[in-house]
């Protein structure tokens, strides 16, 4: 079992906290059927570099588990990755997240291949340090923005979505103020600070906390969880951009809940039509059985005979 | 963000998709900021294919990079290149953009990078 990326640093009033979706993710990816799966689409060595886009990295405790072991679940590290969240704190958060986790994993690489005692007993002494081979694809970046709205068509080989997916009479939009909260922190700032505030350092100037107030927060975790009508509302714009953006060997994970109603979903997926191959849709993972249904599961999305 | 990041993005416009000129978006006031990372020659060389060169040629040329070659290198000449792999490392897997603006050729809209991460949320007229 590869370890879950650590997300305590992040501020979960304003960013959704790893939950048993996130983990379900990180444990579909984890299987020999879905390692295999990928290593095979994209071999290493003879195929070009994939690029993955993680939309709504949140945490980043996906988008990180799969950035820092990109070796062992892609079969390759040259593996490179993005996040594009519409909240601007995810997006922060994500960008840390895989920071940390491929320091520790390729700290880990290091220690384990210099050392000197392999430490299994053997007393093998006076083995030599080696470099390492290196463990972990590359973030590129994390972005603001709109489902796969700023990706080049055709760009995207692995998508991975956990979507706003609990059925809400409404969407919740993104206040105008938290669309660049950056620049917001200013006003904010000031208003909430009536008293002493003669002397301000600069390295405080520098980097401005951006503050958030209570209602702002609860937007931005509605946003994570609120999907509309059936909580589909987001996902299906999300689907509907997949022939655009996927490259010809694309493949998405998407996951979805019971009253999302995924063999609907995967039915329409299947229907789609293709100038090239034919559109797969299939369970790779689920979890939380209950009388029978599966509570959650992931979808699969590819093309087959490209 | 990597400036290769660029080489994957475009305007969000929904109009500007079809239009050569969004792509690729033109960094303005851009401050640059370098990570060390370890050169790995064959990430640079499974990585040519992916890229779209002539547009990498623009990018480097406006971040006030080394003016690139007018053919990507083949995979056997990169690879024997020292030079060019070097360059293209600094370039592709070193150097981020930590603030500024990505300005869409088309459309002229601006997207603003702060702390290293763009925004590409756009006004309500734009969606
Ligand atoms: C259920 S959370 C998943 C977070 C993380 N991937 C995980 O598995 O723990 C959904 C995420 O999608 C983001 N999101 C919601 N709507 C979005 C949209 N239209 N475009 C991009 N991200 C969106 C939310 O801000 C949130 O971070
Ligand atoms: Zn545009």
């Amino acid at each position: 079992m590869l370890p879950t990326p650590s997300t305590s640093h992040v501020p979960y009033s304003r960013v959704y906290e790893p939950a048993e979706d996130s983990f379900l993710l990180l444990d579909t990816f984890s299987q020999d059927s879905e390692t295999s799966f990928l290593s095979t689409r994209f071999p290493a060595g003879s195929s070009p570099t994939p690029l993955l886009l993680e939309v709504g990295p949140g945490s980043g405790v996906v988008l990180a588990f799969l950035t820092a072991h990109a070796a062992t679940l892609l079969g390759r590290s040259d593996v490179l990755t993005l996040g594009v969240d519409v909240n601007w704190f995810a997006c922060e958060a994500a960008s840390e997240t895989v920071r940390r986790t491929v320091g520790e994993v390729e700290a880990e690489a290091e220690g384990v291949a210099g050392q000197v005692d392999v430490g299994n007993g053997s007393g093998e002494k006076g083995v030599k340090p080696r470099k390492s081979q290196r463990r972990s694809g590359h973030l590129l970046a994390t972005a603001q923005g709109d489902l796969a709205s700023p990706l080049r068509p055709g760009a995207v080989d692995v998508l991975v979505f956990n979507p706003p997916y609990v059925p809400t009479d409404e969407l919740p939009t993104l206040p105008k103020e938290l669309a660049d909260p950056t620049t917001a922190t200013t006003t904010t700032t000031t208003t909430t600070t009536t008293t002493t505030t003669t002397t301000s350092n600069d390295s405080e100037k520098k980097k401005p906390v951006p503050k958030t107030t209570y209602a702002q927060e609860s937007t931005l975790l509605a946003l994570a969880y609120a999907g509309g009508r059936d909580g589909m509302e987001v996902t299906d714009r999300l689907l509907a951009s997949l022939p655009e953006i996927l490259s010809e060997r694309g493949v998405a994970y998407v996951l979805l809940c019971a009253q999302n109603r995924p063999e609907e979903v995967k039915a329409r997926v299947r229907a789609w039509e293709s100038e090239r191959g034919r559109w797969m849709a299939e369970t790779v993972g689920s979890s939380g059985k209950k009388a029978g249904w599966e509570r959650l599961q992931v979808v699969r999305i590819w093309r087959e005979g490209v | 963000m990597k400036v290769l990041t660029l080489n994957f993005l475009t305007c969000a416009v929904k109009s500007c998709k079809t239009s050569v000129d969004s792509f690729p978006l033109h960094p303005k006031d851009a401050e640059l900021v370098s990570d060390d990372v370890e050169l790995n020659p064959q990430l640079l060389v499974n990585l040519l294919p992916r890229i779209d060169w002539n547009a990498l040629r623009t990018t480097a040329t406006e971040l006030g990079f080394p003016t690139l070659p007018e053919q990507p290198p083949t995979p056997e000449e990169l690879q024997a290149d020292e030079k060019m792999l070097q360059d293209l490392h600094k370039l592709l897997m070193e150097t981020q953009i930590s603030e500024g603006k990505l300005v869409c050729g088309a459309c002229g809209h601006e997207y603003a990078v702060r702390e290293g991460i763009a925004n590409f949320l756009l006004p309500s007229h734009l969606v």
